[in-house]
């Protein structure tokens, strides 16, 4: 049966994608607590760990609301579709060597295009909201999104070269057969692929079509309960799916770091003592909370993190050949793609609390007259490098490096020359026109 | 077996949201049917393992045109279009040539339907990646005719853009 | 083509026919209830695309009849009640009552009254300009710095709630003089927070004064010239980030501020960048002030000779001190009663939105909310 392995891997997938990106939510709200010299929430459970479950009770039991002059089906319909596309991505993602759902020879490519479909959602619960705020939601994220698509798109093309492949698992092998994760072999792609996915997962700074202090809610305003934790759902999905890629693409997949030398093999315990570690603060915590309920809910964190030490530990302690041994990369894969995407997205709440918003106008001109040429120019050098490479059989480190510099060097004279351009009052020049309709 | 539910079932889709698209009377309405025709026209073309071409129509013409369709779309004020009779008078004539147009499609089917040659599905296991194909006909075989066209499009669009922009 | 446009529940649920000129043309009604309106104030914003071709601001959503209140409340009754207009500065507004009211008696705080009224005012400026500041932030969509200022502001409130009990409605001064006599550590706890403050600003400016963003949605945003803000009676640092050297505290000066040396920070260009290094100066110019006042607190008594019952004689005075927010101004007519006969308070807010309009003119729909934040305005004060 070919299918039972997918189908599992599809409903564990669907059925902590909630749990997780609830989780998400409760690690942001820490961190932004943290930054912000404050303790974040401590109410629900210990540490406030039971805090994504109580919002996510509060969300379902709310009252349904649906504007009077709403396009009640579209309305209905919206958050559904952003919730699908952002949950279909996920199934070409290879999260360590064994645990993907569908091993795709345009893997990448069905991510890329599966995504781009979620604007829809968005687009289309604005609209269907039937309100100012909604409907200039919507347009700005529609705009927003197929400017940074491009961008994306040409930023994976650069990382794509470098691999010769779609397939997502290819891509992490030709990592491991290089040696050289794609982000040190392309950094200015990694770069553009950063800036390009915070803007299309909507985040801050280029969180245009939410933005709360302009736009209320955005394209969000008019939804409420159980809907509008769809569109929750599905924007800290999306944000998952962009740290996979970029995992994917640029940090070496489920590779632990310097994967093939031999002599760092040592690293294969870190992640074991992570837990473990993890495991022995809940256990130092858990005396000090002040309800019993609340002690016995840290142990059993700690108890959960000392399984997965456990887990992490015994294809290691197993002897050679055996079947446990042999999972090692399955196990341990994981763990280390996991790690990345978790990385990637705590980088996304660094950037959310330390920036102010970009203007809508300014936001265009980053994506349109610097990221997208510096994307054409990163794809270009890249494949100067690769020529220089493979046609003139120069050695590969020097042949990149010098694509590499030659991208920087359009960079700044791009950054350079785009200072000049930039007009505080928008579309002054045009207010002398006569209007269209006179 | 699976295959051909699998046909049916994108083929009916398709002409159901066809349908849909000329008979709404909203727009936005129209746009998404719209959406839905090409993405089961998409789930035809992954049935028959084009996963190149598949992608390809789910993310130009589904996320990247029918996006910007909508977009124009909710730009343009169209609550007076919705009041507007949609047909006009011609309807006899449309059908007429619908008619026509229609027995001459059925006419050629039943006629050459012996002779109609179509080709053996090759088994999908012996087909090579198709997206490699395709990249290698785009840029080898057929790179002069692809230069053209691609040279023709920034043609098209440097005009549009001139057009739009009222004073250069 | 007439269009009707439903305003909202909020505006009493009124449909109004508007004419629409252009199709393209919408008009957006931002507020009462939005998240960076700064409180109750609608502007109605005509919009072609994103970009503001004109606006009206809607006020009086806060209306709660100050100024009326006043008639029928003895002179002492209505000082509370200004603690409530400028609630973000009030010890500054109770300054400005406390004065225009015995310069109506013809009385006079003892110099140790007028000392500690300088170093709360002074903390008070502190405070609002740190809460102007985070919001101002918050506005532009740069969270953190709103929880560090609120830090800072809290060690200000606590010096206050030691003071009179109270944190935000102080109700700090009495007509004549202070009400309560200074505790013991005020001096301490003063400089305690000022000698670390002066580090903490240059942490906010790490935080924005160099950054891309913050630079790009400020510099050019909103410009005021100095005419324009002149003609329209613009004051406080709005006016004085527009090239104007104009500072009632220097100019004429009140409390004990002739005592002390401090300069005026003016801007440049009049835009929001200006404004935000503007206040982020004057703070620093509040914090010399402090540090040069608890220096040297006079001793003595902190009231002085005003009856128990006030009846000053028949006449009409204006005073105006300089609050946070710009001139805050207090024109009393007394016809020899307990009670005033009328109050008119000139409050900055107020006088600053009016120069909304001009600024926000052909900027973008989030050019609108920096704008609004930059002008500090607080509704209780523009509706009174």
């Amino acid at each position: 049966m070919p299918y039972v392995l997918p189908v599992l891997f599809a409903l564990v997938i669907v059925a902590l994608l909630p749990l997780v990106a609830g989780y998400i939510v409760l690690v942001e709200r820490k961190v932004m607590a943290d930054m912000q010299v404050r303790l974040g929430p401590m109410r629900v459970g210990p540490h406030g760990l039971l805090q994504p479950i109580a919002d996510a009770v509060k969300l379902l039991l709310k009252e349904d609301i649906i504007p009077e002059s709403a396009d009640r089906l579209v309305f209905w319909g919206a958050p559904l579709i952003s919730v699908t596309t952002a949950m279909v991505a996920l199934a070409a993602l290879p999260i360590g060597p064994f645990f993907q759902i569908a091993e795709l020879n345009i893997g990448l490519l069905f991510i890329l295009g599966v995504s781009s479909l979620g604007i829809f959602g968005i687009v289309l619960g604005g609209w269907a909201s039937n309100s100012h705020y909604s409907l200039l939601g919507a347009l700005r994220s529609a705009a927003q999104l197929v400017s940074y698509e491009t961008s994306a798109g040409m930023a994976i093309v650069g990382a794509l070269l470098l691999a010769g492949t779609l397939s997502t698992r290819g891509i992490v092998q030709a990592q491991a057969q290089t040696e050289v994760w794609f982000i040190f072999a392309a950094p200015v792609g990694f770069f553009i692929y950063l800036v390009a996915s915070i803007a299309e997962t909507n985040r801050a700074p280029f969180d245009m079509p939410e933005a709360e202090s302009e736009l209320v809610a955005g394209y969000m305003t008019e939804y409420s309960g159980f809907r509008w934790a769809l569109y929750f759902l599905a924007e800290y999905t999306n944000m998952i799916v962009v740290a996979s890629i970029a995992t994917t693409l640029f940090l070496g997949g489920w590779l632990r770091p310097f994967a093939s030398t031999s002599y760092l093999d040592f690293l294969d315990w870190l992640p074991p003592l992570l837990m473990a570690g993890v495991a022995g603060y809940c256990f130092w915590r858990a005396p000090k909370q002040p309800v019993a309920v609340q002690k016995m809910f840290m142990a059993a964190v700690g108890l959960l993190c000392i399984v997965l030490a456990l887990v992490l530990i015994m294809p290691m302690a197993a002897p050679r050949d055996s079947f446990l041994a042999s999972s090692k990369a399955g196990i341990h894969g994981a763990f280390w793609f996991l790690f990345k995407v978790g990385a990637y997205i705590y980088v996304f709440m660094w950037l959310r609390f330390t920036f102010p918003r970009y203007r809508f106008d300014q936001l265009m001109r980053l994506g349109w007259q610097f990221l997208v040429p510096l994307s054409i120019v990163n794809v270009m050098g890249i494949g100067v490098g690769l020529a220089l490479h493979r046609q003139l059989n120069w050695p590969a480190a020097p042949a990149l490096i010098l694509g590499i510099v030659l991208t920087l060097v359009a960079g700044a004279y791009l950054l350079a020359t785009g200072e000049k351009h930039e007009h505080p009052r928008v579309g002054e020049e045009e207010e002398e026109e006569t209007p269209v309709n006179a | 077996m699976l295959d051909q539910v699998v046909f049916y079932f994108f083929a009916a889709l398709a002409i159901v949201s066809a349908i849909l698209v000329v008979t709404r009377r909203n727009a936005v309405q129209s746009a998404i049917f719209l959406v839905t025709a090409l993405l089961a026209t998409a789930g035809i073309f992954l049935n028959l393992n084009a996963e190149f071409l598949f992608i390809v129509q789910v993310i130009l013409y589904a996320g990247g045109i029918m996006v910007l369709f909508i977009f124009v779309i909710m730009l343009v004020n169209l609550d007076v279009a919705l009041h507007q009779v949609q047909f006009n008078r011609q309807w006899f004539v449309a059908l007429i040539i619908s008619a026509v147009l229609a027995a001459q499609v059925a006419a050629a089917i039943a006629v050459s339907r012996r002779t109609l040659y179509t080709m053996p599905a090759a088994p999908a296991e012996s087909l090579q990646p198709n997206t490699e194909r395709v990249a290698f006909y785009l840029f080898h075989t057929y790179v002069l005719p692809f230069e053209i066209a691609s040279i023709l499009l920034l043609v098209a669009m440097v005009g549009a853009v001139v057009m739009a922009k009222k004073r250069v | 083509m007439a269009e009707r446009y439903n305003f909202g529940a909020g505006a009493g649920g009124v449909n109004v026919e508007t004419t629409v000129l252009g199709a393209d043309e919408i008009i957006l009604n931002m507020g009462p209830q939005h998240p960076s309106t700064h409180g109750v104030l609608r502007v109605k914003l005509r919009l072609d695309g994103e970009k503001v071709v004109g606006s009206e601001c809607v006020i009086g959503y806060l209306h709660r009849g100050v100024e009326k209140i006043a008639e029928h409340r003895s002179y002492q009754q209505f000082a509370p009640y200004v603690d409530r207009m400028d609630y973000v500065a009030a010890v500054s507004n109770g300054l400005g009552y406390c004065e225009t009211v015995e310069k109506l008696l013809g009385a006079e705080a003892p110099p140790r009254a007028r000392v500690i009224r300088t170093i709360l005012t002074e903390l008070q400026r502190i405070a609002s300009h740190l809460f102007w500041l985070g919001t101002h932030a918050l506005d532009i969509g740069a969270l953190t710095p709103l929880f560090y200022c609120l830090r800072e502001r809290e060690e200000i409130l606590k010096i206050f709630e030691k003071y009179c009990g109270a944190r935000l409605t102080t109700h700090a001064f009495r007509i004549g003089g202070l009400q309560y006599e200074a505790y013991d550590e005020l001096e301490k706890d003063t400089e305690r927070f000022c000698k670390d403050f002066d580090r903490r600003v240059d942490e906010y400016e790490s935080l924005l004064t160099e950054n891309r963003i913050w630079v790009g949605r400020t510099k050019g945003i909103g410009v005021l010239t100095a005419d324009a803000a002149i003609a329209m009676g613009v004051t406080g640092p709005v006016l004085r980030a527009s090239g104007v050297q104009w500072d009632i505290r220097k100019s004429m000066p009140y409390a004990a501020y002739d005592q002390y040396e401090f300069s005026i920070p003016t801007g440049k260009n009049g835009d929001t960048y200006d404004r935000y290094l503007v206040r982020l100066e004057e703070m620093r110019q509040s914090r010399k002030i402090c540090l040069q006042a608890i220096e040297n607190i006079p001793a003595g008594p902190i009231l002085g000779k005003v009856g128990k019952v006030l009846k000053p004689p028949p006449g009409e005075v204006y005073h105006s001190i300089e609050a946070p927010k710009g001139e805050l101004g207090y024109y009393i007519v007394s016809d020899g009663t307990t009670q005033p006969y009328r109050v008119r308070i000139r409050p900055p807010s107020l006088i600053n939105l009016e120069a909304l309009d001009q600024m926000i003119r052909g900027h973008l729909v989030a050019d609108v909310v920096a704008v609004i934040g930059t002008l500090d305005i607080v509704l209780g004060e523009v509706d009174r």
